[in-house]
């Protein structure tokens, strides 16, 4: 049979419904970028609601984006950033062939930039929600102007931004099993496959923050 | 086809630090003017500039840090469907929901034009 | 498992060996990787969840012999409708071609070893059935009455049911959805064998894509709708409520933005599954494959554009209804190319009638009567005096329970001996698909009549003149249900008693009739080359 001469030749990691490694890479990276679009698709249908309620009640939505500070979403837009060249910076050492302790640092970077945006959100963001009462459902006793539209956006701005947390903690998560994988030696020049299809997850939530931060905090200008 | 005979092109190509950390400049550049821009008072226009400059650094994004520069047609097909499906689910709920009330339907182009406006 | 590849050394007719065989116990079951096992976990599972939503349709057409109702008080027949639509529709309509026939042949037809992703595989099972219990628990506690639609704002405020552990096992189930959509869609790009171009697939794989790519781009709305749906219900904020500026129609948007493709992952399916039953019982190559193959795909397309037209009598502006009825007439094109391409593949073919062709060609009638009805309903001004009425429901039976139930039924017939290794009878078989046939028409062809004499659907009551229709359509339901049962009985009675099947006991065309039957755990013992196209029934056919 074909398969036994060539069987021991598969680099490890290599799974054996494929033919061979490169068509495992490709179909892992196809099966990511094909996640991703049910992402986009996912957060699009808030988006879409977004939009609409935005485009109806466009003074609510700017009252209710002045309960935010923009500063700590610059700042959060800018970590995220951030992590995704370390992100970047991780795969290109194993792309390159460097020593495992090379690549378990940028990993562990960009977990730490993922969890300090994390930290900010929930204690300078949602904390303080909470403690002025404009968390919808929750804890509300916003009597400002426009009341009604600003409890709409702000379900809005929980939401997303909730959701888009819990993307980033998954993401921690997966960094965690990569770092274990790499202190375990799993990775190589030609084999690191987990870490590039981890990445584009990881960037993909960085994308999302990169419209998160101006269609909820930069409202209708600051002005 | 499964042609695994020729490598795939994607992961082969390895980006230069440099191109990484130009990335990265710029991304941090177009954090930093859309923020200032937004204390700038220019009506419509400062949602299309904000979309603008958030687009552009998803494209970014997209071509450096996810290596779509180097990436096989297919991926660029399954990106770009990705986001022509999310604008059909925006734009047809618009269709709706930035219409009531219209009593007489426009003719021509007038049917599209005031849709677009409403929603800026 | 997959390493038996360098094991099996002696032909497979002398040890014996097949996927079903190779390991035994129930971990090897719940913890298999097998595509084709995978395939049998969802067949067990979706025929439970089938006959669980049929008897909720039993006891709708029980109680409606009665003008007045003879079984429930109006909550009641509430729950039991939308009930019986959760249920059929999410864990019944949604799943079925594609999780059975789909996770079992893909990769045989390609000729692959397996899917791409097996874990990933085996785990959308789990989420199918996690769902499942969740919404099998609510029904059993009592259900919901919202409809399997959820409007708000009676399902966010209203409703005292329990909406929102049903509108998680959705949720839920949802993910099975798009993992397997993802799974084939990688698989089909990434795993065909040497020589198989897109051009020579098998039809199945086309309409099993194009199903893949709605399921991809469309569950992942109804996963957030239902997610805002329950953030509304359980904190009670206004997303969906006018009093604090919400649209209740923004809910309609953005679940029938799933809810209407999704009804194209239960046709396209069945659409593939005729393709390969007409031409296997014509021994005749199909009339016009690239048209076929596009149309899958065009149905797929431009039912993502189309949705508005449930939503013509519910408040949508004019503007809108005008543009979605306008686009809801394109959707119809592709599927009556389709009809043309199977009739003419019939003409001079060398037609034989088992039951697979039984049902492939009742398929063809009802799903053309159901679709030719559903312009009825595109067409905005007809449907504002049918919407909410019998004809919808008529409808929709006749494209789902006349076209996509018949699909799923002629399929399992054909790809049985394959899956099992086994015959069933062939005269009961026929037997069954006639008495299906029967029963179907007579229960629902009256509703077409109902509905236009402006029965309104979904009420426990209803005025007496139009009682007669109501008792014909409820004995085409038994008569149905009888038939339903009739293939449970013989199917489970053949994999015992049933003589053994060949490789390929139809003589049909495709790389999955190259197996034994069942096949080996890796499908292939060598990866085969492909050299013909689909369908290559030699000159059998030309001399008619």
């Amino acid at each position: 049979m074909a398969e036994l001469a060539t069987h021991g030749a598969h680099p490890p990691g290599f799974a054996h419904q494929f033919e061979d490694i490169e068509q495992q890479r490709d179909a892992g990276r196809l099966g990511m970028w094909v996640f991703l679009v049910t992402e986009i698709l996912f957060f699009g249908g808030m988006f879409t609601s977004y939009t609409i309620y935005r485009a109806l009640h466009l003074a609510a939505f700017i009252q209710g984006s002045h309960q935010l500070e923009v500063k700590f979403g610059a700042t959060n837009t800018a970590v995220l950033i951030f992590s995704s060249l370390t992100m970047a910076l991780a795969i290109r050492a194993a792309q390159t062939g460097r020593k495992k302790g090379q690549i378990i640092f940028w990993l562990l970077l960009t977990m730490l930039l993922g969890a300090l945006f994390v930290g900010l959100k929930l204690r300078f963001e949602w904390y303080r929600d909470y403690v002025d009462g404009i968390i919808p459902g929750v804890h509300w006793f916003y009597n400002g102007p426009q009341a009604p539209g600003v409890k709409m956006f702000m379900c809005f701005y929980f939401f997303m931004t909730g959701l888009h947390a819990i993307h980033m903690v998954v993401g921690l998560g997966i960094l965690t099993v990569l770092v274990i994988m790499t202190a375990r030696n799993r990775f190589s020049a030609e084999y690191y496959s987990p870490l590039e299809i981890s990445g584009l997850y990881w960037h993909f939530v960085d994308i999302v923050w990169i419209f998160l931060f101006p269609l909820l905090y930069l409202i209708g200008g600051r002005y | 086809m499964s042609d695994h005979t020729e490598p795939s092109g994607h992961s082969e190509h390895i980006v230069p630090v440099s191109t990484y950390l130009l990335v990265f400049l710029a991304l941090m550049v177009g954090t930093a003017l859309t923020t200032w821009i937004a204390y700038i008072d220019l009506g419509r226009w400062n949602t299309v500039v904000a979309l603008t400059i958030a687009v552009t650094k998803m494209v970014l994004v997209v071509l450096f840090f996810m290596h779509v520069k180097y990436a096989t047609g297919l991926t660029r097909v399954v990106i770009l469907a990705g986001f022509f499906w999310l604008g059909i689910m925006i734009t047809l709920s618009c269709s709706d929901e930035l219409t009531r009330g219209w009593e007489i339907v426009p003719q021509g182009w007038n049917m599209i034009l005031p849709v677009v406006f409403r929603l800026f | 498992m997959s390493t038996a590849i360098a094991e099996i050394h002696e032909t497979p007719a002398e040890s014996g060996v097949n996927y079903l065989n190779v390991t035994y116990g129930i971990k090897s079951w719940l913890l298999t990787l097998d595509h084709k096992r995978i395939g049998l976990l969802y067949l067990g599972s979706i025929t439970l969840m089938f006959f669980v939503g049929g008897m909720a349709a039993v006891l709708m057409r029980l109680h409606l012999v009665e003008p007045q109702g003879a079984l429930f008080e109006p909550e009641t027949y509430n729950k039991m409708f939308s009930t019986h639509g959760i249920i059929m529709v999410f864990f019944f309509l949604v799943p079925s071609i594609p999780a059975t026939l789909g996770n079992f042949l893909i990769p045989l037809m390609i000729g692959a070893r397996d899917v791409a992703f097996p874990k990933l595989n085996l785990m959308s099972w789990y989420l199918y059935i996690t769902g499942a219990a969740f919404a099998l628990f609510a029904t059993l506690s009592g259900g919901v009455d919202t409809g399997w639609t959820f409007y708000p704002p009676y399902s966010s405020t209203y409703s005292q049911t329990h909406v929102v552990v049903v509108a998680l096992g959705v949720f839920i189930a949802g993910f099975s959805s798009i993992l397997t959509g993802l799974n084939f869609i990688v698989t089909i790009h990434k795993m065909r064998a040497p020589g198989m171009t897109w051009f020579r697939l098998p039809l199945f794989i086309w309409a099993m894509y194009a199903t893949s790519l709605i399921f991809v781009l469309g569950t992942p709305v109804i996963a957030i709708t239902l997610f805002l749906l329950g953030m509304e219900r359980i904190l009670h904020v206004g997303i969906f409520d006018p009093a604090v500026g919400g649209d209740p129609l923004l809910f309609q948007h953005l679940f029938w933005f799933y809810s209407h493709p999704a009804v194209y992952i239960m046709i396209l399916p069945g659409m593939g599954v005729i393709s390969e039953l007409i031409t296997a019982f014509s021994r005749k190559k199909i009339f016009g494959y690239a048209f076929v193959a596009f149309s899958s795909l065009s149905i797929a397309i431009i039912s993502f554009i189309v949705w508005g037209h449930h939503m013509f009598v519910t408040g949508q502006s004019v503007y809108a209804g005008l543009v979605f009825s306008v686009l809801s007439f394109l959707v119809a094109i592709p599927s009556a190319v389709k009809v043309f391409n199977w009739t003419a593949t019939l003409y001079k073919g060398s037609i034989s009638y088992e039951a697979p062709m039984l049902y492939a060609l009742g398929f063809i009638g009802l799903f053309t009567i159901g679709g030719l009805t559903g312009l009825f309903l595109a067409a905005l001004a007809t449907d504002v005096h049918l919407n909410g009425t019998y004809f919808i429901v008529a409808h929709f039976h006749y494209v789902m329970v006349g076209g996509a139930v018949m699909a799923y039924m002629g399929g399992l017939h054909f790809w049985w001996p394959k899956i099992t290794g086994r015959l069933y009878p062939d005269l009961w078989a026929r037997i069954a698909a006639a008495i299906i046939f029967i029963g179907f028409n007579l229960t629902f062809f009256p509703q077409f009549m109902l509905g236009y004499m402006g029965m309104p659907r979904r009420y426990a009551i209803y005025p007496a003149e139009f009682q007669v229709l109501n008792v014909m359509s409820s004995a085409g339901a038994s008569i149905l249900g009888v038939g339903y049962i009739i293939p449970l009985i013989y199917f489970m009675w053949s994999m015992r008693y049933g003589p053994p099947a060949g490789p390929n006991p139809w003589g049909a065309k495709g790389l999955e009739w190259t197996t034994q039957s069942p096949p080996l755990t890796e499908n292939f013992e060598t990866i085969p080359i492909v050299t013909e196209d689909a369908y290559n029934y030699a000159s059998e056919a030309a001399h008619g």
